[in-house]
């Protein structure tokens, strides 16, 4: 298995002597140098330009996208999703009760680690965990409202920083385990998502481009063209295990926590513009 | 069935090598070949065009080099079966999956894809 950092320290060696990074650095200190990488290989691409995925680095496709934008796919899903997110629960109380501020200007601090759970919880499982703390049963993280109630709330971050506090302890742990899991082979295949997202963010896999790294949390749920409907960022997870042949595993499994908490921690100032559409 | 139908096709042919002329064996290598561009062009199967621009191949992707001239940038034709079989010796980094390490390809079907690169 090949660990991060080797991975992370040998692409970067002669671009930024300067940095060498061992398994005991900051979340940090990771954002640095992951930026020093992609500025280094992209110099013309500003840092808040990353928001947009792979289309930095595809202006027809870019075209394409903002012309869907002016009439996004995901417009009516936001407009359900504020109506399910105002909708009493049978015990009477509604989404907001659980959340910090009602819910409202809040997601791009997800996933965040949870002191009281003791693990990473996500957007979507803090939906679900707050239908089940209210008596409701939780919705399936596909296909269902759960994704028009997530853009719903995303639609009310749009423009705000990603944030995180920085973590420690037990939350650092959960980061290393992310990252771990990001630079670690897989699947018969045998790729680490670095292989794609930072080797070969800008290279073509046929006519796929894979984008880079920097930039992937910032604007869920997404509205696939493949999909014809909302997804999240662990939809892709799955399809991008499967690609390589991986163990594909259940939403919101830890594993796939702790990657999304350490993709998040990557992502932190940029800023947040989800939901949004791609191909 | 197809690869049943070739491995046979291939028995025939190595039990018949001993009779063949200079003529026959290069057809018989043509035919390796053409059976080599299959497994590469075969999405289920090599793949290799996903990643490399390769000769009348279509849509080919632009993670490795393009696959030309090997005969000349590997004389040896079992270095080029050895980063087939296993690329991550060369390059502990590389993107490109072990295709015989991980069984992804039958040893066989990385011989004609051998024959077949060697060809470009
Ligand atoms: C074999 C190459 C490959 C590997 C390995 C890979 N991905 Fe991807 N990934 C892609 C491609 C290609 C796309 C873009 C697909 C498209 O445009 O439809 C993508 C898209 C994504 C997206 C969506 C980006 C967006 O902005 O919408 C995320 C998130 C992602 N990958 C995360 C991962 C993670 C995490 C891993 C490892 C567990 C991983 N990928 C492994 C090729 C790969
Ligand atoms: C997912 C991407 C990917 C796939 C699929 C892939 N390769 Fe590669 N290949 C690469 C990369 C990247 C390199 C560059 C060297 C390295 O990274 O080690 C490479 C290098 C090579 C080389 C050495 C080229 C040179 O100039 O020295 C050969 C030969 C080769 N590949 C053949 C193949 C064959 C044959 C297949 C299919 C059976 C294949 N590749 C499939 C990514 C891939």
């Amino acid at each position: 298995m090949i660990r991060l950092l080797t991975f992370v320290s040998l692409l970067l060696l002669g671009t930024v002597s300067a940095w060498a990074q061992t398994t005991d650095t900051t979340p940090a200190e990771d954002r640095e140098a992951l930026r020093k990488f992609f500025q280094s290989k992209f110099p013309d691409i500003p840092l808040d330009a990353y928001k947009d995925g792979a289309y930095i680095f595809d202006p027809k496709a870019r075209a394409q996208f903002e012309e869907i934008e002016e009439f996004p796919p995901w417009e009516f899903d936001v407009e359900e999703g504020e109506e399910l997110f105002n909708t009493p629960f049978k015990n009477g109380k509604t989404y907001a009760d659980c959340f910090e501020n009602g819910g409202i200007g809040i997601a791009q601090k997800y996933p965040l680690w949870d002191e009281k759970r003791q693990e990473v919880v996500t957007l979507p499982y803090a939906i679900n965990l707050c239908r089940e703390a209210n008596g409701e049963q939780p919705l399936p993280y596909e296909k269902s409202d759960l994704l028009k109630v997530q853009a719903y709330m995303a639609y009310t971050s749009r423009g705000k920083r990603i944030e995180a506090p920085e973590p420690t302890g037990k939350a650092l742990e959960a980061y290393k385990k992310g990252r771990e899991y990001y630079y670690s082979k897989r699947g018969q295949l045998d790729m680490t998502c670095a292989n794609c997202h930072l080797q070969h963010a800008a290279s073509r896999l046929r006519y796929e481009l894979p984008g880079p790294l920097l930039g992937q949390t910032t604007h869920w749920p997404v509205y696939r063209s493949k999909w014809e409907e909302l997804g999240d960022i662990q939809r892709r997870y799955k399809e991008c295990n499967k690609q390589v042949r991986a163990k594909d595993l259940p939403y919101q499994a830890e594993e796939y926590r702790n990657l999304q908490y350490y993709m998040h921690l990557m992502d932190v100032g940029l800023e947040f513009n989800g939901p949004s559409s791609r191909k | 069935m197809i690869k049943k139908a070739l491995s046979t096709f291939l028995l025939i042919l190595l039990a018949s090598a001993s009779f063949h002329s200079q003529a026959q064996e290069d057809m018989d290598i043509e035919k390796i070949r053409a059976m080599g561009k299959q497994v590469v062009a075969d999405r289920k199967k090599g793949n290799c065009v996903a990643c490399h621009v390769i000769e009348d191949m279509e849509a080919p992707g632009t993670f490795g080099p393009p696959l030309i001239a090997m005969s000349a940038r590997y004389p040896d034709k079992a270095k080029l079966r050895a980063q087939i079989w296993d690329a991550t010796r060369r390059n502990m980094l590389t993107s490109m999956p072990p295709f015989g390490k991980h069984m992804i390809l039958t040893e066989e079907e990385i011989d004609w894809v051998t024959e077949y690169i060697y060809s470009l």
